[in-house]
């Protein structure tokens, strides 16, 4: 079981400037799986994933990728690590500037030493794979959300990566074109056999893609959960996680109102 | 909108009347509670809203303040004499628990946030040396990254800063020209030696003037394009898919900006000299009768080589110091919708700043070393 460990997470605290976001996370990402990080608006979900890709260093804590100390590495370990992850950020973030075939040969050119013809190949086929075939000419701002997504998806799959980074990559979406989304991060998966980590907050797609989810609580400002998610629906260890699973507001005392149809209320 | 105290036993009864809206100012509890001259026996507050029309927030706002008036005074409010749906309203407001939250500024002394000003200002310029650092880095990297560099970006910056560029310089250097050269006609004139107009348009253009007028338009035009670029690449976290790939930012984005501004600087120093001169030449041959070819002999004559590669240095330098101000205030963008506006116009800001302070050095520097 050991042997299956890719990512390991032990004692993290996060902090933005003094201010403690989360404390005491510790979870494993074994391989091959797709693992979720679920959580409230603003419970540190995205933090978390920045730590995850070396965006931020813990304050303490440390992050192990294939055993090596990612957040404590130097440039040129870095640099290897960041190699073997891909990720795709919650808008897309493609390069506006750039096409969307030189943002998916950006990251060729810089690892690797392809020729231009070479290049091209990999890009038609990455882009072919998101179901873009055909769009290499075209900006980033020509095209529709979900296919911006999907092209961020292309890019982060350039390099062929071991383990892949979501940070919501149904939010902003229809559902049809969310759930598109999830199908094909099941298909890289299975395909690649790509470790994929997921942050969402989307349940119809944590309960689709996830292997294992780990629940940030926002107000005890650490991990309160970590399983399967039947397992969790079915034995929520918290009362939080059992709202946020089973979509219930869990408000105190507010009153549950019949809809009025007038603006003002005559007695 | 009417309210009627009276007293019933040991409650106060508050009737409401009438129609409550925003647009109508409603009486103030507090002034009504204490022109009623109520027995020191009341214990609640009750209400009676038989007479009570339609109504919105107005009433709401009114009976919140009547709650908080009962509990400060340890009065019974007896929400249920209310109608059912208002009593409902009024509980939701208090279905979550009020946040404290820490407002640390308000309370903070003069001291305090003299400190904090200090340490920020601090770390604000500990940022500006380290970025500074890192472009110098990137500089020196500059033969091994030169197959990688972003040539387009760099072209683009070379463009915008020639062709594109142009008119707003030729009208401002043709302008300055004019105007020194109309100072001097006036003062020279005076002393019988209008002649010398040339010699200071010349000088005026060549050492100083053109420098600094071409600094601070790029500094407005170029510093802030950049600043607004990068501030946006930020904040759609383009800059961190870079730093993802474990491609630098500053080898990307920064050094072809910096390197494409740094080269056109000088250019078009050396085109705002000769269009200032040109304005200097119009106000010589309109105002003081000077020939063409008297004005030129007097502005070639006594000036130097050395006059010319201190004005082109400058330029040089004040190219530098746009297009790092630029990046790193573009870099250095927050994340809300109006950080962007704020990085440039730090932009503008840092840049025009530094180029004076720039400017003082270098003509300090150059009177010790005598060029």
């Amino acid at each position: 079981m050991d042997d299956a460990r890719c990512i390991e997470v032990r004692d993290l605290t996060m902090a933005y400037g003094g201010r403690v976001v989360m404390r005491d996370v510790s979870f494993d990402v074994r391989r091959g799986e797709i693992f979720v990080v679920m959580g409230g608006s603003g419970s540190g979900k995205s933090t978390l994933l920045k730590h995850l890709i070396g965006l931020k260093r813990p304050v303490k804590g440390t992050i192990l990728f294939e055993r090596e100390d990612f957040g404590a590495a130097d440039e040129k370990t870095r640099r290897g690590i960041l190699r073997r992850i891909g990720v795709t950020y919650q808008n897309g973030a493609l390069w506006s500037g750039l096409t969307l075939a030189e943002n998916v040969a950006l990251p060729l050119e810089e690892f690797t030493a392809l020729r231009a013809e070479a290049i091209a190949e990999v890009v038609s086929l990455k882009l072919a794979l998101v179901g873009l075939r055909g769009f290499e000419p075209l900006y980033p701002v020509e095209i529709s959300g979900g296919m911006r997504k999907r092209a961020a998806l292309a890019r982060a799959v350039a390099l062929d990566p071991e383990v892949l980074f979501f940070d919501e990559p149904t939010s902003g979406l229809d559902p049809i074109t969310a759930s598109r989304l999830d199908d094909l991060i099941l298909q890289i998966r299975s395909c690649f056999g790509t470790t994929i980590v997921v942050v969402s907050h989307d349940l119809a797609s944590i309960s689709k893609i996830a292997d294992r989810a780990l629940f940030l609580d926002i107000e005890q400002k650490t991990m309160t959960a970590l399983g399967r998610p039947t397992d969790l629906r079915e034995n929520p260890p918290s009362e939080e996680v059992r709202r946020f699973l089973t979509r219930s507001s869990g408000a105190r005392d507010t009153p549950v109102f019949e809809p009025r149809p007038a603006r003002t209320y005559p007695t | 909108m009417q309210v009627d105290l009276r007293q019933d036993d040991h409650a106060l009864i508050a009737s409401l009347a009438g129609i409550w809206d925003l647009e109508h100012t409603a009486p103030s509890f507090d002034r009504l509670i204490e022109s009623f001259a109520a027995g020191s026996t009341v214990e609640a507050i009750a209400f009676d809203t038989t007479e009570l029309g339609t109504w919105d927030s107005s009433l709401l706002i009114f009976l919140l303040r009547v709650r908080d008036y009962c509990e400060a005074h340890g009065l019974d409010f007896r929400a249920e004499s209310l109608p059912e749906n208002i009593g409902r309203l009024l509980d939701l407001t208090r279905a979550v628990p009020e946040q404290e939250l820490e407002r640390r500024e308000a309370k903070s002394s003069f001291l305090t946030r003299l400190g904090a000003q200090g340490l920020s200002w601090f770390d604000g310029v500990l940022e500006s040396v380290a970025f500074v650092g890192r472009v110098a880095q990137g500089f020196a990297h500059l033969p091994r990254l030169r197959g990688r560099l972003r040539w387009r970006d760099f072209w683009v910056v070379v463009q915008s800063n020639s062709s594109g560029a142009l008119p707003i310089v030729t009208l401002i250097s043709f302008m300055v020209g004019l105007i020194i050269a109309f100072l001097g006609a006036v003062v020279l004139r005076r002393l019988g030696a209008g002649y010398y107009v040339s010699y200071l348009v010349g000088y005026g253009m060549l050492r100083e003037m053109a420098a600094l007028m071409t600094g601070i338009i790029m500094a407005g035009r170029t510093g802030a394009a950049f600043a607004a670029e990068l501030g946006s690449m930020k904040i759609t976290e383009e800059i961190d898919a870079l730093r993802t790939l474990g491609v630098s930012p500053i080898d990307h984005l920064v050094l072809p900006r910096v390197l494409g501004i740094f080269v056109m600087m000088p250019l078009l120093t050396i085109y705002a000299v000769f269009i200032g001169v040109l304005g200097g030449l119009l106000v010589s041959i309109t105002m003081l009768d000077l020939s063409a070819g008297q004005f030129i002999g007097g502005l070639l004559t006594p000036l130097t080589l050395s006059d010319g590669l201190l004005g082109v240095f400058k330029g040089t330098v004040f190219g530098l110091i746009i297009g790092i101000a630029g990046c790193m205030r573009g870099m250095q963008t927050g994340s809300d919708a109006g950080a962007v506006g704020r990085a440039a116009t730090s932009a503008v800001v840092t840049g025009i700043t530094w180029i004076i302070v720039a400017t003082a050095v270098i003509d300090w520097l150059a009177a010790l070393l005598g060029v």
